[in-house]
């Protein structure tokens, strides 16, 4: 039973779109057929639908979130669900669609590696539907998996889920989405959610869940571009280890091998990996998303912050940033304002020195006249670091490709950026 | 080529904890681990040695003493705590309830488990502990699903539900000002299946409380509780000895048992893949109300 464990892989989704969707019968759907909810789950969904007066149970119920929502019947915020399989584990990102909420999805989509699109089958692609593909292409989710819900609405017919099929495609040309796979489903009455639909024999593809289970995520991580954020340097100060200096992180991108020469940034000092430790033992190579502790041949001063990098393959090192943000905080972005940046395990301070254009994300209309950038919106940006940052462009790597500011009076953080 | 680089879903959850533990040493001045003894907090000692070997864990063990324990759970803390040489701080419920810092309930389903965020949030204040690192999980629940890895407390150690501060990729913010603190949950990710196929996996020593034996218990609101003489029975509840073991292990008067014969982890994750109740449905502290952990955890619980 343990043995059979190698093999289960994770896998991280999004789901976006509103109630009006059925997202949340969607969920509940996946969870109840993939037999992943308790009898004492299904118990109270029954009271509170009983309660509620409604007919039979309602799954939407499942992922009913805080008292504070309910109050005001709205979703916060990002919760995360949790469901396997014998083949995979699977963490949902369940993020709520309203326009005001771009931000959780974008928070949602960071670390997915397939976004649910939700399609109404009587509405077709709509002015949300557009904008949650934009924010996947622009999260560089891998795969997109448009669910062309409520088939039962429209009489299961085929010609519809073509119509959806064609509009989307004609609009996603113009985004940089790699991967879209489209389901007609029913999530209320459970069509090709786990179990495929007997009410759509002109359909050829998989179910849900069988997409989900076998969609290829193997290559999702970079394993070309060697990346060591160093995190913390490991020194026991025990006799037994007197000589220990481990760089610690997880690595970013590429595989580092033993022996292999590599380069330590900024200072640009060369050695050599004299051994790849963990707990468990030396390995030798170590590739994204491990945690390992390095250990060079040559002592090199190293602190946190510091990036190792193979000699011939090494990211930007530059003070000025382009990229686009995403701005979180009900405090507008100030220009030329100063804020904390965070990037991999380094941290320093910036200025915007510019705003290039505002983007309506609905339209992708690139607005440089109305720079005012608000809660939600999506922008261009220019910035001035205090120190050289190292870094990849994020459609190259997630990791070493993306910041955060944080507001440096309240250390809320007010915005995510992809650097260009 | 790529082909052969995939981690299983342990491994990886095992490689982001131990990427937010690191991220703790190096963000905080003051990290305390809480640890009650339950599988998760074990989890969390393993996860720590792990992170940092061979150095030693950089944090303080903190356990939030309700005076109810299992003499197991006690036992096997001190074992522990003496095998990897940490620090352990005890916050003690009975000494609050002394120097008159909280008052007993009193009744029948009288628990010290609401007294313990008052003594937490004191042990916290007192050590001057500026994270403190808990074992808890997001599908535990409803309200633990949209609690994040870095949570942020204010000065009085509450929890906004409506303002935290966004999580994305493995970028963890810990800034904060002077006499706020933040509660960090390194095994979000983690299902109660992952918890017992790791520690499965890793061949950790766990409290024999875990495993099936035969002990009195009587039966509250469909749930076995374990006969204890911090526990009054109500005249009609009736002990009687039955094989149980514990899911999870907090306060002894809180802490349900259930009807097992698994005798050894592999035994318990044949039962935890069948399982038809969640584990925290033997928490009596859960079903006190609808909101009742979301209304704990704005107060400042765990």
């Amino acid at each position: 039973m343990i043995n059979s464990l190698a093999h289960t892989e994770l896998l991280r989704f999004t789901t976006a779109g509103s109630v009006d969707d059925g997202k949340s019968t969607l969920i509940g759907r996946l969870l109840y057929d993939s037999k992943s909810i308790f009898e004492d789950q299904y118990e109270a969904i029954s009271q509170t639908s009983a309660k509620r007066g409604e007919e039979g149970v309602n799954l939407a119920l499942l992922t009913d979130g805080l008292k504070a929502e309910r109050e005001q019947g709205i979703t916060i915020d990002v919760a995360y669900r949790y469901f396997a399989t014998p083949k995979r584990k699977f963490i949902i990102a369940d993020t709520p669609g309203h326009t005001q909420y771009t931000r959780n999805m974008v928070t949602g989509a960071s670390t997915a590696n397939v976004a649910l699109i939700l399609v109404d089958a009587r509405h077709g692609v709509v002015e949300q539907t557009r904008r949650h593909s934009f924010i996947a292409s622009l999260l560089q989710i891998p795969h997109l998996i448009v669910c062309i819900n409520k088939m039962d609405l429209v009489d299961f017919k085929e010609d519809v889920y073509e119509k959806i099929k064609e509009d989307f495609s004609t609009f996603s040309h113009r985004l940089n989405v790699k991967d879209v796979d489209f389901i007609p489903m029913s999530a209320l009455l459970g069509d090709n959610v786990v179990e495929r639909s007997t009410n759509m024999d002109w359909y050829g593809g998989s179910t849900l869940l069988y997409s989900l289970e076998n969609v290829h995520i193997g290559s999702d991580n970079n394993f070309i571009d060697c990346r060591l954020p160093v995190q913390t340097v490991i020194r026991p100060y025990s006799d037994e280890y007197h000589d220990y200096r481990g760089y610690a992180g997880r690595i970013a991108g590429g595989v580092f091998k033993k022996g292999d020469k590599v380069t330590v940034l900024p200072s640009g000092f060369s050695s050599t990996i004299a051994k790849i430790d963990t707990y468990d033992g030396e390995l030798e190579e170590a590739f994204p998303p491990m945690s390992v502790t390095l250990l060079l041949e040559d002592d090199i001063d190293i602190s946190r912050g510091d990036m190792i990098v193979r000699e011939n393959n090494q990211p930007d090192i530059s003070q000025d940033i382009e990229a686009m943000l995403c701005w979180f905080n009900e405090r507008p972005l100030q220009p030329r304002g100063k804020y904390a940046i965070m990037h991999t395990t380094q941290e320093a301070r910036c200025i915007i020195k510019e705003v290039r254009y505002r983007l309506d994300i609905n339209t992708l209309h690139r607005d440089e006249e109305n720079k005012e950038v608000q809660m939600n919106d999506i922008c261009r940006v220019l910035l001035r670091t205090t120190k050289p940052l190292l870094t990849d462009t994020y459609r190259r790597n997630r990791i070493t490709g993306s910041i955060i500011l944080v507001d440096e009076q309240t250390n809320e953080t007010v915005a995510a950026g992809m650097i260009i | 080529m790529t082909a052969n680089y995939q981690l299983n879903h342990l491994r990886e959850l095992e490689s982001e904890s131990i990427f937010v533990l690191r991220e703790v040493a190096a963000q905080f001045e003051n990290p305390v681990l809480l640890f009650s003894g339950g599988k998760d907090s074990i989890l969390m000692v393993h996860l720590a040695v792990k992170a940092f070997h061979p150095a030693k864990i950089p944090f303080t063990l903190l356990h939030v003493d309700t005076g109810h324990n299992f003499q197991e759970a006690l036992d096997y803390r001190d074992a522990l705590v003496e095998r990897i040489g940490a620090n352990l701080v005890v916050g003690s419920v009975q000494e609050a309830i002394d120097s008159g810092m909280v008052r007993e309930e009193t009744g029948y389903n009288a628990t010290r488990n609401f007294l313990q965020t008052a003594v937490l949030l004191d042990a916290l204040e007192k050590g001057k502990y500026d994270a403190a690192l808990g074992g808890g999980r997001r599908d535990e629940e409803k309200a633990r699903a949209k609690e994040r890895f870095f949570s942020h407390r204010d000065e009085f150690g509450q929890w906004d539900p409506k303002n935290q501060r966004p999580e994305l990729w493995n970028l963890f913010n810990g800034r904060k000002q002077f006499g706020e603190h933040f509660r960090i949950f390194p095994i979000s990710n983690w299902t109660e299946l992952d918890v017992w196929q790791y520690l499965a996996v890793e061949q950790v020593d766990l409290p024999s409380l875990y495993f099936a034996h035969e002990r009195p218990v009587f039966e509250r609101d469909g749930m076995l509780l374990a006969d204890s003489e911090f526990l009054p029975r109500r005249p009609e509840e009736q002990l009687v000895t039955r094989s149980v073991r514990c899911r999870t292990i907090g306060d002894i008067t809180t802490t349900g048992v259930w009807e097992s014969t698994a005798t050894t982890l592999e035994d318990i994750i044949a039962e935890v893949s069948i399982a038809r109740k969640t584990e925290r449905g033997g928490r009596a502290d859960d079903k006190r109300s609808e909101t009742a952990m979301e209304d704990r955890k704005k107060q400042g619980y765990f």
